[in-house]
Order: structure tokens, then sequence, then C-alpha cells
């Protein structure tokens, strides 16, 4: 029934007005894992994510997932959740579920409800009364509450305080489907990494390293959030001394 | 269970060492039901296949049994326990006199000062 490799890029590129943003991608990811895709603010992420889900379409290359091009099918089996508040504000909770139920045929209502329960939301709550944070929350719950095949996280984590990302985290681990496989990006690496089976590098639009969480901490004795700062260290900006310009070189 | 993980080594075996230590205490006494690796992983905070990874480990090692319809249970092997706690005690011991003999203790010089400190 279902395909080995659940998404697949062939030569992926996508040009935004003569800017590279993502190039030449090719990347194979199987069923039921839980990845990280991890890169520096710019590196291409959300690109990826979009080209996945088909909101954008790639300037070459292809996509494939569960074996198809992005489309009214991929769409059925892909849950978003995009980096940034997409809710009318004079929407209630109730009236996001009811789109959403009437959007997608795998929504599961009472599992919706029941995790805002467990957040005291309330149904009849406005999203205008609602906190940033508390926006993410009802968003990452839709997100969730689809019984998806792929499901795509653009930064779950980035606006909540550290009790709520632990509630998101635990949300995430605890309701994907089993032959489904969920792909996070974020940068807020330690915070995530014990949740990951896999780890995506990506750097100006490159994926520059694809390897198993389990092998990279075996084979380099440190953890994902010290490879990354490694991978991605900066020079920084330092005054200019009499001698002239103060080198930073470790 | 209260879960110590560190970052920078592969999670499952952390994982498989803390559930055996918990076997072996008696946190999961010999022949009871084994949590699942659902409740396992959502307790730790890691995903299923890590804390899958884990079980097997421990089902190779026959510290948990998987019946057919019942799900896991504690192996209830007296003498497998009995040789788990002493392998875990020769780890414990190994450290403690590398790290006595590291600051200049000789090993009649650790078994006197445990009499003495016992005497107290």
């Amino acid at each position: 029934m279902f395909t080995e490799t659940l998404l697949k890029t062939n030569n992926l590129t996508k040009y935004y007005s003569g800017f590279r943003a993502l190039d030449n991608v090719n990347l194979e990811i199987g069923r039921g894992k839980i990845i990280g895709l991890l890169g520096p603010n710019g590196s291409g992420k959300t690109t990826l994510i979009k080209l996945i889900n088909g909101l954008i379409t790639p300037s070459s290359g292809e996509i494939l997932v569960d074996g198809n091009n992005p489309g009214p099918y991929t769409k059925s089996i892909v849950s978003y959740l995009p980096d940034k508040n997409y809710f009318a504000n004079w929407m209630k909770v109730q009236d996001v579920f009811n789109m959403f139920a009437d959007f997608y045929g795998d929504f599961d209502m009472n599992k919706a409800r029941d995790m805002c329960a467990m957040l005291n939301i309330r149904p009849e709550d406005r999203i205008k009364s609602m906190s940033k944070g508390t926006k993410e929350k009802v968003q990452l719950i839709l997100c969730m509450s689809r019984n998806a095949q792929l499901y795509l996280l653009d930064e779950p984590i980035a606006g909540v305080d550290p009790a709520a990302r632990d509630y998101i985290l635990s949300t995430i681990i605890n309701n994907y489907n089993e032959e489904g496989t969920v792909i996070i990006s974020t940068h807020l690496i330690s915070e995530i990494e014990r949740v990951l089976d896999e780890v995506i590098f990506i750097q100006n639009g490159q994926v520059i390293r694809h390897d198993s969480v389990d092998d990279i901490k075996e084979n380099e004795g440190k953890s994902i959030d010290e490879v990354f700062r490694e991978s991605f260290r900066m020079v920084p900006y330092m005054n200019v001394n009499q001698e002239g310009v103060y080198r930073y070189d470790k | 269970m209260a879960w110590k993980l560190d970052d920078s080594r592969p999670i499952w075996p952390q994982l498989k060492e803390q559930l055996t230590m918990a076997i072996v205490s008696g946190q999961y006494p010999m022949g009871s039901p084994f949590p699942t690796v659902r409740d396992l992983a959502a307790d730790a905070g890691v995903n299923r296949n890590t804390m899958q990874r884990a079980l097997s480990e421990l089902e190779n090692d026959g510290l948990v049994i998987t019946n057919r319809t019942a799900g896991r249970t504690v192996t209830t092997d007296k003498e497998l326990i009995m040789k788990m706690k002493m392998e875990t005690a020769s780890t414990y011991i190994d450290e403690f006199v590398a790290q006595m003999n590291a600051i200049g203790f000789s090993t009649e010089e650790i078994i006197q000062v445990l009499k003495e400190k016992e005497a107290k």
C-alpha cells in the first residue's frame, strides 16, 4: 500500500528573482521518522517546506510525495504548520476546527477538542483575544489532529515559553501517525534533539548533511547542538585595535 | 521514572542502562507488566523508534519478555536478575576503585577506610 520512500526530491532548485534560495537539493526520506531540518536563518528551510507542500513551485527539479508531484493528492496527506499565524481575528476556535473539518477528510475533531481542553482553550474562545503563544498552540493542535502521512512543522516552538515547548514536543511525538514522518524545522536544536531520528543540515540553500542522530553522536561524541554550532560558526565583528584588525579565529 | 540523558551520547544505550537499573533495583518487579513503548517514550521525552531500540536490547538480554497477547512483562528469572545486578555492581566498584587509586589509596587502604566508616 505504501511506497517505502515517503518524500524524494531530485535536483530541486528554487530562485526568487535571481536569488538562489535552494540549490540542487536531493533528499530521500522514509516513513515513521522524526526529522530535524536545521540551518541558520535564511538558509532555505521554509522554502523547502513550502515547495514540498505545493505552496510554491520549483524553478527546476522535482518533488515526489508518496510517489506523486505536489497536487490535490499530496495535499490530502501532508499536514503543514506554517511559521506564521494564518487565522482571521474574528474567528473562534470552533470556526477554525469546522474549516479544517471541511478541508481535510483526515481531520479528527474529537482529538482537536481534547487537546484544546488540556490546554484550557475553549472552543468559543476568539482568536483575537489570544496571545501569540496560544495562537501557535491552536495551530499545532490543528496540524497534529490530522491523520496525515507527512507533517511539515515550520518553527513550531520558536514563539512559546519553555513549559509550552515541552507540551508541544510531547504532543508531536505522541500524535503523529506511525506510518507517517514528521519534519521539524527549527534553530532551537538543543530543545528538540532528543526526539529526532535524523537531521538535515541546510546552508545557503544546499543540503550539507543528512545523517542519523545516533550515528552522529556515536561517531563524534557530541550533541547535535554542538555539531550544528561547529558547522555554522560565524566570525563575529570585533573592534579594530591599534595593531590593526583583531582576527577572531577560533 | 526520572530519566537522565546526556545529549553527547546516543540516546538508546542510555535508555537501556536506565531501564536495566529500574528492573534490577526492583522498581519494575519480576513478572510484572512492563510499560508500552509509547508510554515509556512519552515519559522520557524521546521518540518511539529510540525507545523501541532500547526495549529490543532488553528483550535480547532476556530482562523483558514479549508475550504474544499480553504485552511485555519483566523476566521471572532470578539468576538473570542477580547476574545483571552483579554486572552493575562490578561497574560501580571499578569506577570507585579507580577514583580511590587516583587519589593514592591502595586496595587494602580502601577496605580499611570502608570498615572504619562502617564502624562509626
